[in-house]
């Protein structure tokens, strides 16, 4: 029986919750099975992703990152969605969800180095199954599709999950990845993390519709809407999501309401579109508080706890920014030798004009 | 006159051509509430209202497609796409669609549109935010491909762009959006498509150029003349069509030319340029034509750009190169 009611939806439709800003359980059936372990670990990933961020906006306004956008609100949807996975998932990634690749194994200084435009920031390694992140809005979508169109047909019990936003679900690639994986039944979850706005777009002017998830029934997958600042119901649907992409039931498309708390960039203003009020709003529903305060109630996690994970999680990002700041910077000639498999009689010329 | 940089030129030339004609609309990602994420649209939402200056969703095939659909009822739409790299998810509309409109409607309907576009690098910019694509647009029969290097030419380009009953690709440099004022004047005026500009006479060696690489172009000169070597430069300002009278008559002064370009060297708009000159005065010329361009590789953003673009240093080589031919 499923713990996610999945209907086709005329009427707007609550976003799913599972544990309330209080740090209630108010939704049994959804809860998903987590051992204590379990439950440390995911904190340990949020709290490390805040202080990371936190570290990155930093970093990058010091000129030791390149293109960054933030991602403090969403770690419930990065962290969650990621952990209810197996390592041999494929995650396709927009260019926010550098969290999800980090925890699904890709070492944090090639995440820098990426960011720092250094090639070797998309060498992934081998048995790490991601993508770089992408900057076409919808592109991995496609990929996503594809890569399952590839489990099906090598028989493989895997699943390809592919990140977007709110303004990604408008793109053609968008329908035409669900469409065809609405078609050949593939075992694909489109997880769109609606933040409210597209850089500077609010939600209502970028769809009519009364959800994103609403989006599914055209395509005949399924689509649910859920809490995306309550990591509980992040999990609980991804992972009912990739069990039914396992057993061959199709495809998912996931809609999780969530919130950046930062600006889409760095280069970004956000008081110019948004109010205090509506972030001071969002801020109450904190996905990392919401999740402590379950938490130290049952004796899991206390104080001390974030502090000492913040503590490691900034020792670490320092370590990696220096380890990427090591690495060699790329060269001209690097670069051409890098376009093809034997470097052609031009390309070999072209080397002469850069020495 | 007023003092601009490129930016608010380029603002102004909208603002005066929205005052002028109700036909005219801007609409892309961003756009209207902030005005764009370079400002460049600031404001006039205001001043016009949502029906004038409109955000869209987040859709290039489909703002690609808008603007047909409305120059079809006789709109001047100014389509913003955000950044150059997103082009591709409108090229559908831009070069099937758009510059074929009057070719396959025998003249029945038309695409007045201007795309624009910020490009171009040496900012540090993410993935795919400054590649230079115009060789692959101007190759398209039936659209014009524009690139201002400064502020008087922006607003005189684009207000002829918007006047021009076919579609134009009109690219705003990002280098160029703050990097200088200019004088510029108030109300309408218009700078021709088709025609080139000589930036600074010589009598040695012509440089083309357009876009940022002109003022590359320009620092080069500066070194050049101190060895007495005087380059006459050309800026190109549209690339189809390209004003290849200004080039040939150069050429026949100073007999010796190379062309500089931000764009991957093979199959592109130096390529063009050399081709023309080869067939219109091959027997004026001392030296080969040279190319100084991006190397065929993708475009490493960020990490090694500044030795990626065109150097003054690189044009002063192939410049020392066709003189001593
Ligand atoms: C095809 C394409 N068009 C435009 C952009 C520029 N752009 C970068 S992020 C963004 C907004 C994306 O919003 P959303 O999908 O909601 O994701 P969020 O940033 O909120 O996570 C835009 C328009 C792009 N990267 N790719």
């Amino acid at each position: 029986m499923s713990k996610v009611p999945y209907e086709v939806y005329t009427e707007e439709v609550e976003a799913l919750s599972v544990l309330s800003p209080e740090g209630e359980i108010v939704n049994e059936k959804m809860m998903p099975k987590l051992t204590d372990d379990q439950l440390k670990e995911i904190m340990y990933r949020m709290v490390f992703t805040r202080t990371w961020d936190d570290r990155a906006v930093n970093l990058g306004r010091q000129g030791r990152l390149g293109f960054y956008a933030p991602v403090s609100g969403q770690e419930a949807t990065m962290v969650g969605s990621e952990f209810a996975l197996q390592k041999e998932d494929f995650v396709c990634p927009g260019y926010r969800d550098i969290p999800q690749l980090v925890w699904h194994g890709l070492p944090l200084y090639q995440a820098f180095l990426y960011s720092r435009g250094h090639q070797h920031g998309g060498q992934i390694p081998e048995g790490v199954n991601v993508l770089m992140p992408q900057i076409i809005i919808g592109a991995q979508i496609l990929h996503a599709m594809g890569i399952a169109m590839g489990f099906k047909l090598k028989k493989q019990k895997q699943v390809a999950i592919a990140y977007t936003g709110d303004g990604g679900s408008s793109e053609g690639d968008f329908y035409e990845g669900l469409n065809y994986a609405g078609v050949f039944k593939l075992p694909v979850i489109f997880f769109v993390q609606n933040n409210g706005y597209a850089i500077t777009t609010p939600f209502s002017k970028q769809t009519a519709a009364l959800s994103i998830a609403h989006k599914a029934v055209a395509a005949g997958i399924r689509g649910i809407k859920i809490d995306g600042m309550d990591v509980f119901a992040v999990i609980s649907a991804v992972q009912e999501a990739a069990e039914r992409a396992r057993n061959g039931e199709g495809a998912t498309l996931i809609e999780a309401v969530t919130y950046r708390f930062r600006p889409h960039s760095l280069s970004d203003d956000a008081s110019k579109y948004r109010t205090k009020e509506e972030e001071t709003q969002w801020s109450e529903k904190d996905p990392i508080s919401r999740f402590a305060k379950y938490l130290e109630k049952k004796g899991l996690w206390t104080e001390e706890d974030t502090a000492r994970v913040r503590e490691e999680a900034k020792a670490k990002v320092n370590d990696e920014i220096k380890k990427a700041e090591k690495v060699e910077k790329m060269t001209i000639s690097g670069l051409i030798d890098s376009m093809f498999e034997t470097t052609p009689k031009y390309l070999e010329e072209q080397k002469a004009d850069f020495l | 006159m007023a003092q601009m940089n490129m930016k608010e030129a380029i603002r102004d030339a909208m603002r005066v051509e929205l005052e002028r004609d109700p036909n005219v609309l801007i609409f892309g990602e961003d756009v209207g509430n902030v005005g764009g994420v370079f400002r460049v649209t600031e404001g006039l939402q205001k001043e016009f209202g949502e029906d004038r200056v409109m955000d869209t969703p987040l859709a290039e095939s489909a703002i690609g497609g808008m603007a047909v659909g409305l120059g079809i009822q006789g709109f001047r739409p100014i389509a913003e796409i955000q950044f150059i790299g997103f082009i591709f998810e409108a090229l559908d509309q831009m070069l099937i669609q758009a510059a074929r409109m009057r070719y396959r409607s025998g003249g029945r309907y038309t695409s007045p549109i201007v795309f624009r576009t910020p490009f171009g690098g040496g900012v540090k910019a993410a993935e795919l935010h400054t590649d230079s694509l115009e060789g692959l647009i101007a190759q398209t029969p039936g659209i014009k491909v524009v690139v201002p290097s400064n502020p008087y030419d922006a607003k005189g380009l684009l207000i002829a762009s918007i006047r021009d009953n076919d579609p134009v690709f009109f690219m705003e440099h990002l280098n160029l959006y703050h990097a200088f004022r200019a004088e510029v004047p108030e109300g309408e005026y218009t700078v021709e498509l088709g025609k080139a500009n000589i930036v600074r006479e010589g009598s040695d060696v012509t440089i083309i150029s357009y876009g940022m690489t002109v003022h590359t172009a320009t620092k080069a000169a500066d070194e050049l003349e101190k060895s007495g070597i005087k380059a006459e430069i050309i800026d190109l300002r549209t690339l189809n069509p390209l004003d290849i009278d200004t080039i040939v008559n150069s050429i026949k002064k100073t007999n010796r030319a190379i062309v500089v370009q931000e764009a991957q060297k093979s199959a592109g708009i130096a390529a063009e340029v050399i081709a023309q000159i080869n067939e219109r005065a091959i027997l004026h010329l001392e030296a080969p034509v040279l190319r100084v361009a991006g190397p065929d590789t993708v475009y490493p953003f960020a990490q090694i750009e500044e030795s990626w673009l065109p150097t003054p240093a690189r044009i002063i080589t192939a410049v020392n190169k066709v003189m001593e031919f």
